[in-house]
């Protein structure tokens, strides 16, 4: 194991982000702080409580998933699409390191980022409503393996992206509308039967049930379910991303 | 000891079926300065990326230092440094992060005695703190220079480093190279400037549409297939070559002033004591004669037209 080299990716990254403090941390804060403002306070005044908790409680599990899967996939997936763009990546592909190296440093570096930001969005939440946090470790354990499998997805789009508009369409079109349709703002109990069972076919819903679950002991679906379906997730990515470095893909020529 | 490189039977073939490199074996010994000289779009570029792990190879073996470059691409990755051919750099870096960054990505803890070495030795360590993008042409391919070499590799791969480079640099750079050798280290470089080949290097490889037209010792090639040039200047010039001395392909220059007759200096009978003797009989006098040797880009130029015909 190439530990210098990972360390070097991962710092490399990390520090990228203490260039772009502002878009990377404050400008996320200032979005969550604004969703508070307008569902929290507009909506909050018309529903009062779900499931025995107030809206403006109940919707902080999902608000800090939305920036959780933007943010990582945005971060992962410019992480190395940058340096494929600007042809910097003849360095890391000439490097002694593995898949295993790579994703350790970029995808890391990526995790640790949201995982950062997810906590600073708790804490400003906690300036708006009372928030509960009932299963500490669970909640925890949700916020890294989500960071880390929609870091690896953000990967998985850096590679495949060539162009600017690719990297933006699929946090823009698909993961940006998932989120915000997987129970996000509401309980998918809300919803007529038939959207129910439209809705538990997207696998954000499985994430932020499992996620509000470890704050209020309230979830759409099995924790176990959310857990396995979060695991299979970050596996699925793990197995595609050694396929791309084995054949290749979009990487070497 | 095996050899440095060791390249058997190589093919690439990229996706839209252009086969950039037909069945190229060469082997590049440790400690020597090796240019790989070729036109645009021969496959220098393509052999050198396959080597360091860039291009995946569609057949053949490549062995560095006798290990495989797929099988133990650790080692043989580690033992290599790569300046290529474009301006790619970490833009928003600083040149003292980027070169550290590129030492770590190798596997080497840091050091930040051996990075002011090299930032020294290529005048950047004055400028360790400004960011790439503030950075000319020029220093931008130092910066790249100082990247390969962060790590101490056994192995530099130059890839047409002084491309729009100024004199200065060209010169550090020369300078560098010849401390490597010192040290053992193995220099391949491409460059369109055949004189900076004929200056510095070992042995000379010319590929041409992805085949090794000949890999031969730079004093030997040049002694082999180089050729003198003899001038003769008139005393009085000529329209035409005379009749009586077409048997020695002689051509006029410089507005008649001069014949310049092309010999061969490995022929056993260079022709020179005929010529002047057929000079006399004919008439023609001059007043000076002068002789003139291949370069080596004169010789890389009729070896890629002899191949191109």
């Amino acid at each position: 194991m190439n530990l210098y080299a990972v360390r070097a990716i991962y710092a490399f990254e990390m520090a990228r982000t203490g260039r772009t403090l502002f878009q990377s941390i404050v400008s996320p804060v200032i979005s969550t702080s604004l969703y508070f403002i307008v569902f929290g306070a507009a909506i909050g005044s018309r529903i009062t409580e779900i499931d025995g908790v107030s809206y403006g409680s109940f919707i902080v599990p999902g608000l800090i998933m939305l920036s959780l899967l933007t943010e990582s996939v945005s971060n992962a997936s410019f992480g190395i699409y940058f340096p494929r763009f600007s042809g910097t990546i003849y360095e890391l592909l000439s490097a002694p390191v593995s898949w295993v190296e790579v994703l350790l440093g970029y995808v890391g570096a990526a995790a640790t980022k949201s995982i950062i930001l997810g906590s600073i969005i708790l804490a400003t939440a906690n300036l708006f409503v009372d928030v509960q946090v009932a299963h500490p470790l669970w909640m925890l354990m949700f916020l890294v393996l989500t960071a880390v499998s929609f870091s690896l997805f953000g990967f998985i789009l850096g590679v495949w992206a060539d162009g600017w508009e690719k990297l933006q369409i699929v946090p823009m079109l698909i993961i940006t509308p998932l989120t915000f349709l997987g129970g996000s703002f509401y309980s998918i109990d809300m919803l007529p039967p038939f959207w129910q069972t439209v809705t538990l076919f997207n696998p954000v819903v499985y994430l932020v049930s499992g996620f509000r679950w470890s704050f209020y002991e309230n979830a759409d679906v099995s924790v176990a379910v959310s857990f396995g379906m979060t695991v299979v997730f970050l596996l699925a990515c793990l197995f595609f991303i050694r396929w791309i470095f084995a054949s290749g893909y979009r990487l070497r020529s | 000891m095996h050899p440095a490189i060791s390249v058997s039977h190589l093919e690439k073939t990229y996706a839209g079926g252009f086969r950039a490199l037909k069945d190229v074996s060469l082997s590049i010994e440790h400690g020597e300065i090796f240019a790989l000289l070729g036109p645009n779009g021969a496959g220098k570029t393509t052999l050198i990326n396959i080597v360091c792990g860039i291009v995946n190879a569609s057949g053949g073996e490549v062995r560095v230092d006798g290990h495989d470059i797929r099988r133990d691409f650790r080692k043989t990755r580690s033992l290599i440094g790569l300046v290529p051919q474009e301006l790619a750099t970490d833009t928003f870096e600083s040149v003292l992060a980027t070169v550290r960054f590129s030492r770590g990505l190798f596997g080497k803890p840091r050091d930040d005695a051996h990075v002011e070495k090299v930032l020294r030795s290529l005048t950047l360590w004055e400028k360790r703190d400004a960011r790439i993008m503030t950075l000319s042409g020029g220093m931008k391919r130092r910066v790249l220079i100082a990247k390969a070499l962060a790590h101490e590799p056994r192995i530099l791969f130059l890839d047409e480093p002084t491309a729009g480079v100024d004199v200065e640099l060209r010169k550090d750079m020369w300078q560098i190279v010849r401390a490597l050798k010192e040290t053992g280290v193995t220099v391949i470089l491409t460059t369109h400037y055949i004189e900076e080949a004929e200056q510095m290097a070992d042995r000379v490889g010319v590929i041409n549409h992805g085949q090794i037209v000949l890999v031969q010792e730079k004093r030997r090639l040049m002694r082999e297939l180089g050729k003198r040039e003899l001038r003769v200047h008139l005393q009085e010039p000529l329209d035409a070559v005379p009749d009586s001395l077409a048997q020695h392909a002689l051509q006029l220059a410089a507005d008649g002033q001069e014949l310049v007759y092309t010999y061969d200096t490995q022929a056993e009978r260079t022709g020179i004591t005929s010529l002047l003797a057929d000079l006399g009989t004919a008439g023609v006098r001059f007043n000076d004669l002068t002789t003139r040797e291949s370069s080596l880009e004169e010789i890389f130029v009729d070896l890629v037209r002899k191949k191109a015909v």
